[in-house]
């Protein structure tokens, strides 16, 4: 393909956002006429003294999946991870910015941390199941709200394995320990779990990065199901992947949101040279 | 370049330096299997010394006569044998064995020394026999004849000894039974009376002496009393009775030295006569020597008979310090590990609680002693017990007071094996648990101790084995030569805290240097080793077996 025929704006941006330059996101109009779940604005977080994230503004519409990608170390996750404050757990983290999920605060002095996790789901890289049974892994989230009713509980078990698309695989063995599964089978489980509160979003963290191409694929299908019924964030590290699955994709680089637009045309037809060098794999 | 010139072009190759000796490995195999070889040879010599002395001690043995060139006669049985250098003219090696000769109401000693060139000659007289007796040690001799109720019913060995297996049985169980009342039941009225006298103390202290309330007080103590005194008359009555029957029957024996002795049946534990034994009939004492050892109480200052009360104090003793080590332990290490931030504070506290662990035990023993029998003791007695002052209750050592000084001793193994157990908990788990929306208590309570079960089972298996083998701090804080009475028992409240306990490891050392006759403790204290070495195995099997369905239930290596 001829570099040289594809609509592009002349910069060397990367080069500068590497001297410590930050420019403003290129942010696709189509964006503008959707509905918002998540709107980050101003959005910085460091690590003790190494700053991770720069000036995120970005929202995330309402019942998409919006892929982020980038290279390693560009702050994916760790903006995926800020969006349930899971990074909290480390003492050395320092954000300053707004996030607001649904029009509410989420870092604010007055947000109960426990109930906004309740509201979103998360999805890990390496499967998590917990060291308990099939049953009481999807139940979790329930468990610990404290519901008691076991028409209530087996109801969710069930709804949620089979959103997961696991129903068929786990019917019969709902009480044997869930480490017995494949790896496939625990990642599709931990989607279970993530979905069993109904969340109103869902954090995947490269959720395939630890599967074999089958399990990938069967995570990608499922994807692809629970897309319109959930607003799903997810970061990846496979570029045919977020592709294949996402409605909007945002390209990151050291901590800056570079490019961020409707997935075909980021894929096709970038507003910038730097991220059609790094979706053809010129770096990265 | 092409590749062609460079090989052309290349110097011949550089020889290689010999391969360092290290490098192959070789070396590295042989020091590390060595050190591992002779670590493992004497832990296994150890324990085959102890398994086999401890396994031999109850065997029956033959009984020898020897006759010396002087003329005495001695008999016995042959404990060991040695080789010693004499100081006459000429130093020669020569051979002597130790005879354990008993009848130490005439001889004075258990043991003798006999030089095999003083023996003229050694025989097995078919007749000896061998008598375990409630006092006085052993006895050898030989049956005359048998007496009951003052008539000699049996004039030869063969009938006398007929006539005891006869009537052995019902003697012991009457012994028995007069053991039970002068215990059991004059321990029940004494408490009686005890608690009666206990209540007046107690009015008398808050009320004052004769007041209207003592006098009532002192009425009913008197009522008491006088209950109490007719129940011991007819308790002694019935005592008497079965002393007087008992002492119908007795057996008439001489010593190898020909001397005659008339020895109620009431005072042998055990009789067989040695050299006619078969091999099952020495089976069958072996057996039953065995089970008096693992099932009776203690005779003769500990070197005869068994060692159930310190067998069950043991065990109990493991299982409270057991009960309060390990709460406390996880309870440290989930907030050393969990809550507190990770800095110098906490780096301080951990190397100081691995340094407790090289604390001297004895030290322990100090502390419990001063700490708990002293203070808290002496405090709960003043309280609760006033009455029974200046007697202590909980103000001296006993079970309750050894169990927690051991948990502060076995301490740190428990901190810190949970911790490395918590450590071990990935933290993807945590992670997933907060994802959901679990608090940090919610986590912690369902994913990480679940997880890290295992791993405080093995603190716990290692702080039951640390603890089970302490003898030094016992001794000042509760465990004593000889206590019958169990901490547990059918007389409420049923558990006894308080109550001073017997304790395997304190039982050897106290055969081992304190007993009078030792010599004839020497081989028990094989035996009592023995006993506790398996009793700590079976206490670590119960826990690696509760572990192992932990961990197949919790941890897995799937995936």
């Amino acid at each position: 393909m001829d570099v040289q025929s594809l609509p592009k704006k002349k910069s060397n941006r990367l080069t500068e956002i590497a001297a410590g330059k930050t420019f403003p996101t290129e942010t696709h109009d189509v964006l503008n006429r959707e509905e918002p779940l998540l709107e980050v604005s101003n959005f910085n977080l460091s690590y003790g003294a190494k700053q991770a994230l720069f000036d995120i503004n970005m929202i995330i519409p309402k019942g998409k999946v919006t892929a982020l990608v980038g290279p390693s170390g560009c702050g994916k996750s760790t903006l995926l991870r800020s969006i349930n404050r899971i990074n909290d757990l480390l003492s050395t983290v320092r954000i300053n910015g707004e996030m607001k999920l649904n029009g509410e605060p989420v870092y604010a002095p007055s947000v109960d941390v426990i109930e906004l996790r309740k509201r979103m789901g998360m999805v890990f890289q390496k499967p998590n199941p917990f060291p308990m049974s099939v049953y009481e892994n999807v139940i979790y989230p329930l468990r610990i709200d404290g519901e008691r009713k076991k028409a209530v509980l087996d109801e969710v078990c069930e709804r949620s394995l089979r959103g997961a698309a696991i129903w068929e695989e786990t019917k019969d063995r709902l009480h044997e320990s869930a480490l017995g599964m494949s790896g496939g089978q625990q990642q599709r489980l931990c989607i279970a779990r993530a979905i069993a509160a109904e969340p109103e979003v869902l954090l995947m963290d490269e959720p395939c990065s630890a599967l074999d191409p089958i399990a990938t694929n069967k995570i990608e299908d499922l994807i692809a199901d629970l897309r319109g019924e959930y607003t799903i964030v997810i970061v990846t590290h496979n570029m045919q992947q977020a592709a294949r699955v996402s409605d909007y994709t945002a390209f990151m680089y050291l901590g800056r949101l570079v490019e961020y637009g409707a997935t075909s045309t980021v894929f096709q037809n970038p507003h910038l040279q730097e991220t059609q060098d790094y979706i053809t794999g010129r770096f990265g | 370049m092409s590749f062609q010139s460079l090989e052309n072009s290349a110097p011949a190759r550089r020889k290689r330096a010999k391969v360092s000796l290290f490098a192959q490995g070789e070396p590295m195999i042989w020091l590390t299997g060595g050190g591992l070889a002779i670590a493992l040879s004497m832990i296994i010599g150890l324990l085959a010394l102890i398994f086999y002395h401890g396994i031999n001690t109850l065997w029956p043995v033959a009984v020898l006569q020897f006759q010396t060139l002087d003329g005495s006669l001695y008999m016995g049985e042959i404990t060991r044998a040695e080789s010693f250098r004499s100081n006459d003219a000429e130093v020669r090696v020569l051979q002597r064995r130790l005879v354990r000769t008993g009848n130490f109401e005439f001889s004075g000693e258990h043991f003798i020394w006999i030089n095999d060139h003083d023996v003229q000659a050694m025989t097995q007289p078919e007749w000896a026999v061998v008598i375990e007796r409630t006092a006085w040690g052993r006895f050898y001799g030989f049956p005359e004849s048998f007496t009951l109720a003052g008539e000699t019913v049996a004039i030869t060995p063969e009938a006398a000894w007929e006539k005891f297996g006869q009537y052995h049985g019902a003697v012991s169980e009457r012994r028995e039974k007069i053991r039970e009342l002068e215990t059991k039941e004059v321990g029940r009225v004494n408490r009686r009376l005890e608690k009666s006298r206990l209540a007046l103390r107690a009015v008398e202290m808050s009320k004052g002496l004769n007041r209207p309330a003592w006098q009532s007080e002192h009425e009913k103590f008197l009522e008491t009393e006088k209950s109490v005194t007719k129940e011991f008359k007819t308790l002694q009555e019935k005592i008497g009775l079965l002393r007087a029957e008992n002492s119908r029957y007795v057996l008439n024996l001489k010593t190898a030295q020909g001397k005659a002795v008339a020895m109620p049946l009431e005072a042998i534990v055990r009789a067989y006569p040695a050299n006619q034994l078969s091999t099952l009939g020495k089976a069958g004492i072996y057996f039953s020597r065995w089970q008096e050892f693992l099932f009776n109480d203690p005779r003769e200052a500990n070197s005869e008979g068994g060692v159930f009360p310190a067998i069950f104090g043991t065990v109990i003793m493991t299982l409270l310090m057991s009960l309060a080590v390990v709460p406390f332990g996880v309870m440290a290490a989930l907030y050393l590990r969990e809550y507190a931030q990770p800095g110098v504070i906490v780096s301080a506290v951990r190397i100081s609680i691995n340094n407790l662990a090289g604390v001297p035990s004895i030290v322990f023993g100090v502390f419990g002693l001063g700490f708990f029998c002293y203070l808290i003791g002496a405090s709960i007695d003043e309280l609760f017990f006033a009455s029974s002052l200046p007697n202590p209750t909980f103000g001296k050592g006993g079970i309750l007071w050894a169990s927690l000084t051991l948990a502060l001793l076995t301490l740190p193994v428990v901190i810190v094996s949970t911790e490395e157990a918590l450590a071990a908990v990935p933290n993807s788990m945590r992670e997933g648990s907060y994802a959901c929306g679990g608090s940090k208590w919610q986590t912690i309570k369902r994913i990480v101790l679940p997880r890290a079960m295992p791993g405080i089972m093995t603190g716990m298996i290692l702080a039951m084995a640390r603890g089970a083998g302490e003898v030094a701090p016992l001794m000042l804080v509760g465990a004593v030569k000889l206590a019958p009475e169990l901490p547990v028992d059918s007389v409420e409240p049923f558990v006894h805290a308080e109550r001073s306990f017997m304790h395997l490891g304190f039982h050897i050392y106290d055969l081992g240097f304190q007993s009078q006759n030792s010599e004839a403790a020497k081989p028990m204290v094989f035996t009592t080793t023995l006993l506790l070495i398996v009793l700590i195995f079976l206490l670590n099997l119960l826990a690696v077996r509760l572990r192992t369905r932990l961990r197949r239930k919790f941890v897995s290596t799937a995936f």
